[in-house]
């Protein structure tokens, strides 16, 4: 019954934050265009998101002819469900997780591993030549960047000692407040980290899959209605995701800046509301890369930089230099 | 979806290496790329032929906006003809304008007033920077970065704000005319462009941030889309095309009309012919246009704006009240329009895109007898194919950018 309470509490907060993370990226990118942006359902146009949501809602799912109905209809919800679940080992602060489960980032990992079914099932379904060129882009790209990813967050993992993320967390707890979280010792791969996160969740400049004008939509063409509007929720809470494990990774989750101030729950939404901010801006400022350069920064930039950054946080971690900054295990906090 | 039936397990046994390859054909994959396409620029239609995403073949069907343009032509007088020009390439319309008024009064042989040649100049260079801010914003717009888009078009609002103010119509202007332009400047005016002149470059700079150093936007425009000298010279490509190309020609320059020869101006010219050298020169004609703005805003002589030729000109509506004659020029011109002498003309302008050029044959009534427009858009969608041929679908949609195409003026 608590579970079941919790789980609630977790889907209303990402669904709520959804809302807004949509209203506040289009007013964001408006902004940057000297545009005013949504600005007409509700106060301020607070309301936008959901009369959009509505909409979508109750307009009629056309499924194109030739598609494969099963796998049509089942790739949104994939990709919305696995979005979704990944939250249950996301700490908001201290104990405030669904599931402390002792890997979490490897169920991260694998639950983000697996959203790229979505994308390759919806287009291949869809049985069109847009979506289908879409979900190969997509299919590579994920692939690529989780690589880089994954090896991004083995440097924090041995510093830390512990695949949980509170333990994470509380392995930057410290004196110096925000100088003691592990962008500091992590900086260059806090920036691969952000950029890989831009590729995984499809941000532009690494938006191939949906590429607008060579691929219209890519994966999406075909898709109306509520399934889209799964797909976008889907990549949207994703996108969420990934400003969460930015904060908590790099800057201390649910950690207080500030030496004396409390920590706190509202630390982490604001850390994470920073990273979504980066996360539009991005999308307002760069235009976009081509496949095969998108593949070759990845494969041949980012994949070595960062397994050398492993290799060298070993041996920081190992001999235990810096003061033991990479070593936190050792040094105890 | 079904699996195809013609399921043959010879080919199988050639895809996973053993078999006889000699018995399986590759075949390409056809992608039918518009005409309802984010990035077809209107209504163009590509067959792309690829090998994955790399596009072996691009083949432009064209036409689906043809209107008959010359051949309503035909059928009106040539001042009722004049609008029609508007239409085509519908970013700049005065140079259109320009180049038709130009083959009329070939064949008139009438002179324009050097007043009315200093405000076509403006208007021409107005032009120049309202295409350029849509070609430049729009290319940025396919390859991805979405606000320069919004930026240009605050400028571009500004510009239109001029066309109105000068002819009350924002886009379709009808401006420059057989003779002259239309009306002379509204007061004000030009102490409103040689403001807006000012500020202009900043707004240049601004948008120049976003791209010209941009490591992304570097990299997908070098060495994409590249036309040598004697392929550009092969293909008949005009303006900016050509220019990227590395050679000097503008006809402001080479065949000077209007005033063009005593203003000071350069000619931005590209080293490879790249889709980003073409960026750099629609850029640096923007701030030339500038400065040929202001000088003639600065040279900008008193005088009449029409010819003064009562057969071909309009009288003024004061004249016409109190003057019999005028009365029945006024009638005549709009009615059955001013004869032109039998005869055939060719004139031609650096319109933003390229050489866009009117040619005319009168056989003396006050209808052309024939109209044959040349648009340079027209050549530059020729060359597609092989400015595209092996380069990446992404690119081709940077290619079709860089070409600045319109389809008003390709389909006519």
């Amino acid at each position: 019954m608590l579970i079941a309470a919790q789980c609630l509490l977790i889907i209303a907060f990402v669904m709520i934050s959804l809302l807004f993370l949509v209203y506040g990226d289009r007013k964001i990118w408006a902004a940057v265009q000297m545009r005013k942006g949504p600005n007409v359902v509700g106060v301020f146009g607070l309301l936008q998101s959901v009369a959009d949501a509505l909409k979508y809602i109750v307009k009629e799912v056309v499924v194109p002819a030739g598609a494969d109905k099963t796998v049509f209809m089942l790739a949104p919800i994939v990709s919305f469900v696995l979005a979704i679940i990944a939250w249950a080992v996301i700490p908001f602060a201290d104990g405030w997780v669904l599931s402390d489960l002792n890997v979490a980032i490897l169920y991260v990992f694998a639950v983000s591993s697996l959203e790229v079914y979505g994308v390759i099932m919806g287009g291949w379904a869809s049985n069109s030549k847009y979506p289908f060129l879409g979900s190969l882009r997509s299919a590579a790209q994920m692939i690529s960047y989780e690589v880089s990813i994954g090896l991004i967050i083995v440097g924090v993992i041995l510093t830390t000692g512990s695949l949980n993320f509170g333990d994470i967390v509380r392995a930057q707890d410290g004196n110096l407040g925000l100088f003691n979280w592990y962008w500091l010792p992590h900086l260059p791969m806090v920036v691969l980290f952000f950029v890989s996160a831009l590729a995984e969740t499809n941000r532009p400049p690494f938006d191939l899959p949906e590429a607008e004008s060579e691929l219209v939509a890519g994966y999406q063409v075909e898709y109306s209605s509520t399934p889209f509007l799964l797909f976008m929720a889907g990549e949207y809470i994703a996108i969420f995701l990934m400003c969460a494990l930015m904060s908590l990774l790099f800057f201390g989750g649910w950690l207080s800046p500030i030496p004396g101030l409390p920590d706190g729950a509202l630390w982490m939404v604001a850390k994470m509301a920073v990273f979504f901010f980066l996360f539009a801006m991005v999308k307002a400022i760069v235009p976009r890369y081509r496949y095969d350069q998108l593949m070759r920064l990845g494969w041949k930039v980012f994949l070595p930089f960062s397994l050398f950054w492993v290799v060298l946080v070993s041996f920081f971690a190992h001999f235990e230099l810096f003061g033991g900054a990479y070593a936190r295990w050792a040094i105890g906090g | 979806m079904t699996l195809s039936t013609g399921y043959d397990p010879e080919k199988r046994l050639v895809e996973f290496g053993v078999g006889d390859e000699s018995k399986i054909k590759v075949q390409n994959f056809t992608l039918n790329f518009g005409p309802q396409h984010p990035a077809a620029h209107g209504v163009l239609r590509l067959i792309l032929e690829m090998d994955g995403e790399v596009v072996e073949r691009a083949d432009p069907h064209i036409g689906l906006l043809h209107r008959g343009t010359e051949k309503l032509m035909e059928y009106k007088t040539y001042t009722q003809a004049l609008p029609y020009l508007d239409r085509l390439d519908y970013v700049s319309t005065m140079a259109q304008e320009h180049a038709y008024s130009m083959a009329v009064e070939k064949l008139l042989h009438i002179q324009v007033p050097v007043r009315a040649q200093y405000i076509r100049m403006i208007f021409s260079e107005i032009t120049r920077i309202l295409n350029h801010l849509l070609a430049l914003t729009t290319h940025a717009m396919d390859v991805g970065a979405l606000t320069p888009m919004l930026w240009g078009f605050e400028e571009r609002e500004k510009l239109m704000e001029f066309y109105e103010r000068v002819s009350g119509a924002r886009l379709h202007a009808a401006y420059i005319r057989p003779g002259g332009v239309r009306l002379d400047l509204p007061v004000g005016l030009s102490e409103d462009i040689f403001m807006f002149t000012k500020q202009f470059s900043s707004r240049i700079d601004e948008m120049e941030e976003l791209l010209t150093n941009n490591r992304i936007w570097k990299q997908r425009l070098v060495d994409i889309g590249i036309v040598t000298c004697e392929d550009a010279l092969s293909s008949g490509f005009s303006g900016p095309m050509l220019r990227g190309s590395g050679l000097a020609w503008d006809l402001r320059k080479n065949q000077s009309y209007e005033q063009y020869d005593s203003i000071d101006f350069d000619i931005p010219v590209g080293n490879n012919g790249d889709c980003y050298d073409r960026y750099l020169i629609r850029i640096e004609e923007m701030r030339q246009s500038i400065r040929i703005i202001q000088q003639c805003l600065n040279n900008l002589p008193e005088g009449p704006v029409r010819a003064d030729d009562k057969k071909t000109t309009p009288p003024s509506r004061k004249m016409m009240k109190n003057s019999m004659e005028s009365l029945i020029h006024h009638f005549k011109l709009y009615s059955e329009g001013f004869l032109v002498p039998m005869g055939d003309a060719y004139a031609a302008v650096e319109a933003p895109k390229g050489e866009f050029g009117v040619y005319l044959s009168s056989d003396g009534t006050s209808k052309p007898y024939r109209c044959k427009i040349k648009a340079p858009g027209l050549a530059h969608l020729q060359g597609l194919d092989m400015m595209s041929r092996g380069h990446m679908i992404a690119d081709v949609v940077t290619i079709i950018g860089t070409q600045d195409i319109v389809f008003g003026e390709i389909d006519r």
